[in-house]
Protein backbone atom coordinates (compact mmCIF):
# COMPACT_ATOMS: atom_id res chain seq x y z
CA UNK A 1 0.00 0.00 0.00
CA UNK A 2 1.43 3.72 -0.59
CA UNK A 3 -0.10 6.52 0.83
CA UNK A 4 -1.07 9.55 -1.17
CA UNK A 5 1.40 11.81 -2.32
CA UNK A 6 2.80 14.26 -0.05
CA UNK A 7 6.22 16.70 -0.25
CA UNK A 8 8.80 15.92 2.06
CA UNK A 9 11.49 18.10 3.92
CA UNK A 10 14.04 17.41 6.01
CA UNK A 11 15.40 19.99 8.45
CA UNK A 12 18.35 19.70 10.59
CA UNK A 13 16.95 22.76 13.05
CA UNK A 14 14.03 23.00 15.12
CA UNK A 15 13.89 26.56 14.23
CA UNK A 16 14.00 25.45 10.45
CA UNK A 17 11.86 22.58 10.86
CA UNK A 18 9.22 25.41 12.89
CA UNK A 19 9.24 27.85 9.97
CA UNK A 20 7.88 24.92 7.55
CA UNK A 21 5.20 24.42 9.81
CA UNK A 22 3.96 28.02 9.36
CA UNK A 23 4.84 28.64 5.83
CA UNK A 24 3.07 24.64 4.58
CA UNK A 25 -0.06 24.06 4.72
CA UNK A 26 -1.37 20.56 5.71
CA UNK A 27 1.65 19.65 7.40
CA UNK A 28 3.01 16.62 9.78
CA UNK A 29 5.40 16.06 11.59
CA UNK A 30 6.80 13.08 11.04
CA UNK A 31 8.74 11.46 13.81
CA UNK A 32 9.41 7.53 14.53
CA UNK A 33 5.83 7.07 12.23
CA UNK A 34 4.95 4.08 13.54
CA UNK A 35 1.19 5.40 13.79
CA UNK A 36 1.66 7.92 11.21
CA UNK A 37 3.25 5.68 8.23
CA UNK A 38 0.31 3.32 8.92
CA UNK A 39 -2.24 5.64 8.95
CA UNK A 40 -1.23 7.44 5.93
CA UNK A 41 -0.87 4.01 3.68
CA UNK A 42 -4.39 2.97 5.16
CA UNK A 43 -5.60 6.41 4.23
CA UNK A 44 -6.85 7.81 7.37
CA UNK A 45 -4.54 10.79 7.13
CA UNK A 46 -3.31 12.46 3.84
CA UNK A 47 -1.27 15.46 4.68
CA UNK A 48 -0.09 17.15 1.85
CA UNK A 49 3.04 17.86 3.40
CA UNK A 50 5.54 16.12 6.24
CA UNK A 51 8.56 17.59 7.77
CA UNK A 52 10.96 14.73 8.97
CA UNK A 53 12.48 15.25 12.49
CA UNK A 54 14.59 13.21 12.32
CA UNK A 55 17.90 14.65 10.87
CA UNK A 56 17.68 17.08 13.72
CA UNK A 57 20.04 16.29 16.54
CA UNK A 58 20.01 15.72 20.14
CA UNK A 59 16.11 15.28 20.47
CA UNK A 60 16.91 11.91 21.60
CA UNK A 61 17.93 11.97 25.27
CA UNK A 62 15.48 11.06 28.26
CA UNK A 63 17.58 12.84 31.51
CA UNK A 64 17.14 13.57 35.69
CA UNK A 65 17.55 17.33 36.11
CA UNK A 66 18.93 18.46 39.32
CA UNK A 67 15.55 19.81 40.13
CA UNK A 68 14.23 16.21 40.31
CA UNK A 69 12.23 16.69 36.91
CA UNK A 70 12.81 14.21 34.17
CA UNK A 71 12.73 15.52 30.36
CA UNK A 72 12.33 13.00 27.34
CA UNK A 73 13.20 14.82 24.09
CA UNK A 74 11.19 14.38 21.01
CA UNK A 75 13.27 11.59 19.34
CA UNK A 76 13.27 9.65 22.45
CA UNK A 77 12.71 6.12 21.00
CA UNK A 78 10.44 3.46 22.87
CA UNK A 79 13.78 0.90 22.87
CA UNK A 80 15.96 3.90 24.33
CA UNK A 81 13.66 3.89 27.40
CA UNK A 82 13.23 0.43 27.67
CA UNK A 83 16.85 -0.26 27.36
CA UNK A 84 17.53 2.70 29.86
CA UNK A 85 20.27 2.28 32.56
CA UNK A 86 19.07 5.63 35.03
CA UNK A 87 14.42 5.04 33.74
CA UNK A 88 14.06 2.59 36.72
CA UNK A 89 15.68 4.57 39.68
CA UNK A 90 14.11 7.74 38.66
CA UNK A 91 10.39 6.63 36.67
CA UNK A 92 9.79 3.13 37.90
CA UNK A 93 6.03 3.63 35.88
CA UNK A 94 7.54 4.28 32.97
CA UNK A 95 10.29 1.36 33.25
CA UNK A 96 7.27 -1.24 33.58
CA UNK A 97 5.19 0.38 30.83
CA UNK A 98 8.51 0.70 27.99
CA UNK A 99 8.55 -2.84 27.56
CA UNK A 100 4.58 -3.28 27.03
CA UNK A 101 4.68 -0.63 23.83
CA UNK A 102 3.98 -2.48 20.53
CA UNK A 103 6.20 -4.89 20.01
CA UNK A 104 10.07 -5.14 20.05
CA UNK A 105 10.44 -3.48 16.05
CA UNK A 106 8.22 -1.08 16.47
CA UNK A 107 10.27 0.51 19.88
CA UNK A 108 13.17 0.86 17.97
CA UNK A 109 11.52 3.35 15.66
CA UNK A 110 8.55 4.80 17.68
CA UNK A 111 9.00 7.72 19.90
CA UNK A 112 7.60 8.68 23.37
CA UNK A 113 6.74 12.33 22.67
CA UNK A 114 5.33 10.94 19.42
CA UNK A 115 3.17 8.44 21.31
CA UNK A 116 1.76 11.16 22.99
CA UNK A 117 0.86 13.52 20.30
CA UNK A 118 -0.78 10.47 18.61
CA UNK A 119 -3.23 10.58 21.40
CA UNK A 120 -4.49 7.28 20.64
CA UNK A 121 -6.76 6.06 23.35
CA UNK A 122 -4.51 3.07 23.16
CA UNK A 123 -1.73 4.70 23.90
CA UNK A 124 0.36 3.61 26.92
CA UNK A 125 2.64 6.53 27.18
CA UNK A 126 -0.64 9.07 27.37
CA UNK A 127 -1.43 7.09 30.37
CA UNK A 128 1.83 7.38 32.34
CA UNK A 129 1.92 10.89 31.39
CA UNK A 130 -1.36 11.21 33.28
CA UNK A 131 -0.43 9.29 36.59
CA UNK A 132 2.43 11.63 36.58
CA UNK A 133 1.48 14.54 36.15
CA UNK A 134 3.43 15.36 33.21
CA UNK A 135 3.32 17.85 30.34
CA UNK A 136 4.77 18.94 26.82
CA UNK A 137 6.80 21.27 25.67
CA UNK A 138 5.64 22.84 22.69
CA UNK A 139 7.86 25.10 20.62
CA UNK A 140 5.96 26.74 17.91
CA UNK A 141 7.55 30.46 16.75
CA UNK A 142 6.66 32.78 19.60
CA UNK A 143 8.84 30.15 21.82
CA UNK A 144 7.66 27.52 24.33
CA UNK A 145 5.02 26.62 26.43
CA UNK A 146 4.28 23.95 28.35
CA UNK A 147 0.97 22.08 28.30
CA UNK A 148 -0.09 19.30 31.13
CA UNK A 149 -1.17 15.87 29.29
CA UNK A 150 -4.58 15.85 30.71
CA UNK A 151 -5.26 19.55 28.77
CA UNK A 152 -3.15 18.77 26.04
CA UNK A 153 -4.94 15.58 24.82
CA UNK A 154 -8.20 17.29 23.73
CA UNK A 155 -9.71 14.06 22.27
CA UNK A 156 -9.35 10.87 20.55
CA UNK A 157 -6.16 11.35 17.99
CA UNK A 158 -6.69 15.36 19.06
CA UNK A 159 -4.19 17.62 20.84
CA UNK A 160 -4.32 21.03 21.64
CA UNK A 161 -1.18 21.48 19.54
CA UNK A 162 -0.94 24.29 17.25
CA UNK A 163 -0.34 24.00 13.11
CA UNK A 164 3.14 25.55 13.59
CA UNK A 165 4.19 23.90 17.12
CA UNK A 166 6.56 21.20 17.76
CA UNK A 167 5.90 18.84 21.00
CA UNK A 168 9.31 18.60 21.53
CA UNK A 169 10.26 17.69 25.29
CA UNK A 170 7.68 15.63 27.68
CA UNK A 171 8.44 16.94 31.22
CA UNK A 172 8.06 14.80 34.81
CA UNK A 173 8.06 16.94 37.72
CA UNK A 174 10.06 16.22 40.48
CA UNK A 175 8.98 13.66 42.86
CA UNK A 176 7.67 14.76 46.75
CA UNK A 177 9.50 11.98 48.78
CA UNK A 178 10.21 8.60 46.89
CA UNK A 179 8.36 7.39 43.59
CA UNK A 180 7.27 4.11 42.85
CA UNK A 181 4.30 2.97 40.87
CA UNK A 182 4.12 -0.09 38.07
CA UNK A 183 1.86 -0.21 34.53
CA UNK A 184 0.09 -3.04 34.09
CA UNK A 185 -1.73 -4.01 30.70
CA UNK A 186 -4.01 -6.91 28.91
CA UNK A 187 -2.88 -7.90 25.33
CA UNK A 188 -4.36 -10.86 23.68
CA UNK A 189 -0.87 -11.08 21.85
CA UNK A 190 1.95 -8.64 22.22
CA UNK A 191 1.46 -6.13 20.12
CA UNK A 192 -2.11 -6.08 19.48
CA UNK A 193 -3.80 -2.86 21.69
CA UNK A 194 -5.28 -3.10 25.09
CA UNK A 195 -7.60 -5.16 26.38
CA UNK A 196 -7.50 -2.37 29.33
CA UNK A 197 -4.17 -0.74 30.92
CA UNK A 198 -3.77 0.70 33.80
CA UNK A 199 -0.89 3.19 34.89
CA UNK A 200 -0.54 3.79 38.86
CA UNK A 201 2.16 6.61 40.45
CA UNK A 202 2.71 7.00 44.09
CA UNK A 203 5.14 9.40 45.35
CA UNK A 204 5.79 8.36 49.06
CA UNK A 205 7.72 9.54 51.99
CA UNK A 206 7.50 7.34 55.18
CA UNK A 207 5.12 5.04 53.98
CA UNK A 208 2.51 7.72 53.37
CA UNK A 209 1.51 8.85 49.85
CA UNK A 210 2.12 12.17 49.12
CA UNK A 211 1.33 12.03 45.96
CA UNK A 212 -0.81 10.04 43.35
CA UNK A 213 -1.93 9.83 40.11
CA UNK A 214 -3.62 7.40 37.94
CA UNK A 215 -4.26 6.97 34.23
CA UNK A 216 -6.44 4.62 32.14
CA UNK A 217 -5.22 3.25 28.53
CA UNK A 218 -8.36 1.96 26.14
CA UNK A 219 -10.93 2.05 28.41
CA UNK A 220 -12.85 5.11 26.99
CA UNK A 221 -12.56 7.59 23.80
CA UNK A 222 -9.75 9.37 25.15
CA UNK A 223 -6.91 8.62 27.44
CA UNK A 224 -8.80 8.62 31.11
CA UNK A 225 -7.58 10.45 33.92
CA UNK A 226 -8.72 8.92 37.37
CA UNK A 227 -8.32 11.71 39.68
CA UNK A 228 -11.00 10.80 41.91
CA UNK A 229 -9.23 7.36 42.54
CA UNK A 230 -5.93 8.85 43.11
CA UNK A 231 -6.93 11.04 45.72
CA UNK A 232 -8.50 8.77 47.81
CA UNK A 233 -5.14 7.40 47.73
CA UNK A 234 -3.35 10.46 49.02
CA UNK A 235 -2.86 11.17 52.70
CA UNK A 236 -3.30 7.08 53.30
CA UNK A 237 -0.76 4.53 53.96
CA UNK A 238 -2.49 2.39 51.73
CA UNK A 239 -4.46 0.05 53.91
CA UNK A 240 -6.62 -2.64 52.19
CA UNK A 241 -9.89 -0.74 52.59
CA UNK A 242 -8.30 2.21 51.26
CA UNK A 243 -6.50 0.58 48.31
CA UNK A 244 -10.16 -1.17 47.38
CA UNK A 245 -12.01 1.96 47.25
CA UNK A 246 -9.25 3.49 44.86
CA UNK A 247 -9.42 0.35 42.52
CA UNK A 248 -13.42 0.87 42.58
CA UNK A 249 -13.48 4.41 41.56
CA UNK A 250 -10.70 3.82 39.04
CA UNK A 251 -13.38 1.10 37.42
CA UNK A 252 -16.60 3.55 37.84
CA UNK A 253 -14.20 6.16 36.06
CA UNK A 254 -13.55 4.06 32.79
CA UNK A 255 -16.05 4.15 30.30
CA UNK A 256 -15.42 1.37 28.44
CA UNK A 257 -17.00 0.04 25.10
CA UNK A 258 -17.77 -3.70 24.68
CA UNK A 259 -15.88 -5.57 22.05
CA UNK A 260 -14.12 -8.31 20.41
CA UNK A 261 -11.15 -7.87 23.53
CA UNK A 262 -14.11 -8.11 26.18
CA UNK A 263 -17.58 -6.56 27.73
CA UNK A 264 -17.28 -3.56 28.93
CA UNK A 265 -18.25 -5.21 32.90
CA UNK A 266 -15.15 -7.29 32.05
CA UNK A 267 -12.66 -4.08 31.29
CA UNK A 268 -14.10 -2.07 34.35
CA UNK A 269 -13.21 -5.76 36.64
CA UNK A 270 -9.67 -5.61 35.21
CA UNK A 271 -9.31 -1.89 35.07
CA UNK A 272 -10.31 -2.27 39.38
CA UNK A 273 -7.93 -5.47 39.64
CA UNK A 274 -4.88 -3.74 37.70
CA UNK A 275 -4.92 -1.01 40.40
CA UNK A 276 -5.11 -2.88 43.20
CA UNK A 277 -2.31 -5.19 42.02
CA UNK A 278 -0.21 -2.73 41.33
CA UNK A 279 -0.82 -0.82 44.33
CA UNK A 280 0.01 -4.35 46.45
CA UNK A 281 3.14 -5.29 43.25
CA UNK A 282 4.62 -1.99 45.14
CA UNK A 283 3.90 -2.99 48.87
CA UNK A 284 5.26 -5.99 49.04
CA UNK A 285 8.27 -4.74 47.02
CA UNK A 286 8.96 -2.01 49.56
CA UNK A 287 8.59 -4.66 52.33
CA UNK A 288 11.18 -6.51 50.77
CA UNK A 289 13.68 -3.45 50.83
CA UNK A 290 13.15 -2.56 54.46
CA UNK B 1 18.61 15.44 -40.87
CA UNK B 2 15.52 15.59 -39.17
CA UNK B 3 13.82 12.53 -37.65
CA UNK B 4 10.66 11.73 -38.00
CA UNK B 5 10.89 9.78 -34.42
CA UNK B 6 12.52 10.79 -31.43
CA UNK B 7 12.66 9.16 -28.57
CA UNK B 8 12.39 11.04 -25.47
CA UNK B 9 12.75 10.74 -21.93
CA UNK B 10 9.17 10.79 -19.93
CA UNK B 11 9.27 13.92 -18.11
CA UNK B 12 7.65 13.64 -14.82
CA UNK B 13 4.88 16.29 -13.54
CA UNK B 14 6.19 19.45 -12.39
CA UNK B 15 4.41 19.24 -8.74
CA UNK B 16 6.06 15.74 -8.20
CA UNK B 17 9.01 15.95 -6.07
CA UNK B 18 11.40 13.44 -6.22
CA UNK B 19 14.90 13.11 -4.29
CA UNK B 20 17.69 11.03 -4.49
CA UNK B 21 18.69 8.58 -1.67
CA UNK B 22 22.26 7.19 -1.40
CA UNK B 23 22.12 3.96 0.95
CA UNK B 24 24.68 1.15 1.78
CA UNK B 25 22.55 -1.88 1.33
CA UNK B 26 24.75 -5.18 2.41
CA UNK B 27 27.72 -3.65 2.17
CA UNK B 28 27.12 -1.87 -1.07
CA UNK B 29 26.52 1.25 -1.76
CA UNK B 30 23.27 2.14 -4.33
CA UNK B 31 21.87 5.29 -5.23
CA UNK B 32 18.16 6.41 -6.74
CA UNK B 33 15.67 9.18 -7.63
CA UNK B 34 12.59 7.90 -5.71
CA UNK B 35 9.27 9.66 -4.84
CA UNK B 36 9.24 10.47 -0.84
CA UNK B 37 6.37 8.00 -0.24
CA UNK B 38 7.86 5.14 -2.14
CA UNK B 39 8.70 2.57 1.53
CA UNK B 40 11.97 1.61 2.21
CA UNK B 41 10.05 -2.21 1.65
CA UNK B 42 9.49 -1.41 -1.92
CA UNK B 43 12.72 0.23 -2.73
CA UNK B 44 14.07 -2.97 -1.28
CA UNK B 45 12.15 -5.69 -3.62
CA UNK B 46 11.37 -3.57 -6.82
CA UNK B 47 13.81 -0.88 -6.45
CA UNK B 48 16.92 -2.86 -5.61
CA UNK B 49 15.54 -6.13 -6.61
CA UNK B 50 16.50 -7.95 -3.42
CA UNK B 51 13.32 -9.79 -3.30
CA UNK B 52 14.53 -11.53 0.12
CA UNK B 53 12.43 -9.10 2.35
CA UNK B 54 8.89 -9.82 2.40
CA UNK B 55 5.62 -7.98 2.64
CA UNK B 56 3.45 -9.77 4.61
CA UNK B 57 0.72 -7.89 6.73
CA UNK B 58 1.33 -3.84 4.83
CA UNK B 59 0.41 -3.14 8.21
CA UNK B 60 2.99 -3.22 10.62
CA UNK B 61 1.89 -6.18 12.43
CA UNK B 62 3.86 -9.13 11.32
CA UNK B 63 7.48 -8.06 11.04
CA UNK B 64 8.40 -10.34 7.62
CA UNK B 65 9.50 -7.40 6.10
CA UNK B 66 12.13 -6.55 9.23
CA UNK B 67 15.82 -5.23 7.92
CA UNK B 68 18.45 -3.76 9.77
CA UNK B 69 18.69 -0.15 9.96
CA UNK B 70 21.95 1.06 11.28
CA UNK B 71 21.98 -2.08 13.02
CA UNK B 72 18.39 -1.81 14.65
CA UNK B 73 15.77 -3.79 13.21
CA UNK B 74 12.81 -1.84 11.79
CA UNK B 75 9.65 -2.72 10.08
CA UNK B 76 10.47 -1.58 6.51
CA UNK B 77 6.86 -1.33 5.06
CA UNK B 78 6.84 1.60 7.98
CA UNK B 79 9.80 3.72 7.13
CA UNK B 80 10.05 5.78 4.20
CA UNK B 81 12.51 5.00 1.53
CA UNK B 82 13.98 8.38 1.67
CA UNK B 83 14.64 8.39 5.73
CA UNK B 84 17.26 6.00 5.00
CA UNK B 85 19.17 8.24 3.04
CA UNK B 86 22.48 8.93 4.29
CA UNK B 87 22.10 5.31 6.47
CA UNK B 88 23.19 1.75 5.95
CA UNK B 89 20.31 -1.37 5.42
CA UNK B 90 21.11 -4.85 5.98
CA UNK B 91 18.27 -7.51 4.37
CA UNK B 92 18.56 -11.08 4.34
CA UNK B 93 20.48 -11.08 1.24
CA UNK B 94 23.32 -9.77 3.28
CA UNK B 95 23.66 -12.37 5.95
CA UNK B 96 25.25 -15.24 3.96
CA UNK B 97 28.99 -15.26 2.14
CA UNK B 98 29.06 -16.63 -1.66
CA UNK B 99 30.93 -19.44 0.59
CA UNK B 100 28.85 -20.26 3.68
CA UNK B 101 25.53 -19.54 4.92
CA UNK B 102 25.46 -17.19 8.33
CA UNK B 103 25.30 -19.22 11.43
CA UNK B 104 21.36 -17.82 12.34
CA UNK B 105 21.01 -19.59 8.95
CA UNK B 106 22.51 -22.72 9.49
CA UNK B 107 20.77 -22.76 12.78
CA UNK B 108 17.22 -22.10 11.06
CA UNK B 109 18.42 -25.08 8.40
CA UNK B 110 19.50 -27.28 11.59
CA UNK B 111 16.76 -27.05 13.64
CA UNK B 112 14.12 -27.13 10.90
CA UNK B 113 13.44 -22.69 11.79
CA UNK B 114 10.89 -22.81 8.92
CA UNK B 115 7.94 -24.19 7.22
CA UNK B 116 7.05 -22.34 3.97
CA UNK B 117 9.91 -19.73 4.94
CA UNK B 118 7.42 -16.50 4.52
CA UNK B 119 8.28 -15.40 8.20
CA UNK B 120 12.19 -16.22 7.72
CA UNK B 121 14.04 -13.32 6.43
CA UNK B 122 12.10 -11.35 9.23
CA UNK B 123 13.15 -13.66 11.81
CA UNK B 124 16.34 -13.93 11.03
CA UNK B 125 16.90 -10.30 11.06
CA UNK B 126 15.70 -9.76 14.49
CA UNK B 127 17.67 -13.00 15.74
CA UNK B 128 20.78 -10.98 14.12
CA UNK B 129 20.12 -7.59 16.38
CA UNK B 130 19.52 -9.55 19.02
CA UNK B 131 22.49 -11.68 18.98
CA UNK B 132 24.89 -8.73 17.99
CA UNK B 133 23.53 -7.01 21.49
CA UNK B 134 23.57 -9.77 23.88
CA UNK B 135 25.49 -13.31 22.74
CA UNK B 136 24.20 -15.62 25.15
CA UNK B 137 20.52 -15.12 25.53
CA UNK B 138 18.00 -17.47 27.50
CA UNK B 139 14.94 -18.91 25.75
CA UNK B 140 12.55 -15.91 27.13
CA UNK B 141 15.55 -13.50 25.78
CA UNK B 142 14.87 -14.96 22.57
CA UNK B 143 10.90 -15.47 22.43
CA UNK B 144 11.09 -11.75 23.68
CA UNK B 145 12.96 -10.65 20.17
CA UNK B 146 11.10 -12.44 18.10
CA UNK B 147 7.80 -11.43 19.12
CA UNK B 148 7.17 -8.77 16.85
CA UNK B 149 7.64 -11.58 14.14
CA UNK B 150 4.47 -13.47 13.55
CA UNK B 151 4.87 -17.29 12.01
CA UNK B 152 1.90 -19.17 11.17
CA UNK B 153 3.45 -22.51 10.48
CA UNK B 154 5.80 -23.21 13.33
CA UNK B 155 4.33 -22.69 16.82
CA UNK B 156 7.98 -21.11 17.06
CA UNK B 157 9.30 -23.70 19.40
CA UNK B 158 12.16 -24.28 16.35
CA UNK B 159 12.67 -20.73 15.48
CA UNK B 160 13.58 -19.91 18.78
CA UNK B 161 15.55 -23.47 18.88
CA UNK B 162 17.27 -22.37 15.83
CA UNK B 163 18.30 -18.68 16.95
CA UNK B 164 20.03 -20.97 20.67
CA UNK B 165 21.73 -23.09 18.36
CA UNK B 166 23.04 -20.18 16.35
CA UNK B 167 23.60 -17.84 19.59
CA UNK B 168 25.90 -21.22 20.67
CA UNK B 169 27.76 -21.13 17.33
CA UNK B 170 28.65 -18.11 17.14
CA UNK B 171 30.15 -18.16 20.45
CA UNK B 172 32.23 -21.13 18.54
CA UNK B 173 30.49 -23.58 21.72
CA UNK B 174 28.70 -25.79 18.79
Amino acid sequence: MYPSRFRYQAPTSIEEAIALLSSLEDAKVLAGGQSLIPMMKLRFANPANLVDINNIPDLGYHRAETDGSFRIGALCRHADLEKSKILGEHQPLLAAAAPLVADPIVRTRGTFVGSVCHADPQGDWASCMVALGGSIVAQGPNGKRTIPVKDFVSGPFTTVLAHDEIAVEAVIPAAQGTRTGGYLKLERRVGDFATAAAAVSLDMSGGVVKDAGIGLTGVGPQTINASEAAEALIGSSLEDDVVERAAELAAAASSPQGDHRGSAEYKRHIISTFVSRIIVNVQRAEMQVA
Amino acid sequence: MTSLFEELQPTIADDIQTTRVDIRINGESKAAQIEPRLLLAHLIRNGFRLTGTHTGCDTTNCGACTVLLDGAPVKSCTVFAVQANGHEVTTVEGLATASELHPIQEGFKDEHGLQCGFCTPGMMLSAKALLDENPNPTEDEVRWALSGNLCRCTGYQNIVKAVLRAAAKMRGEA
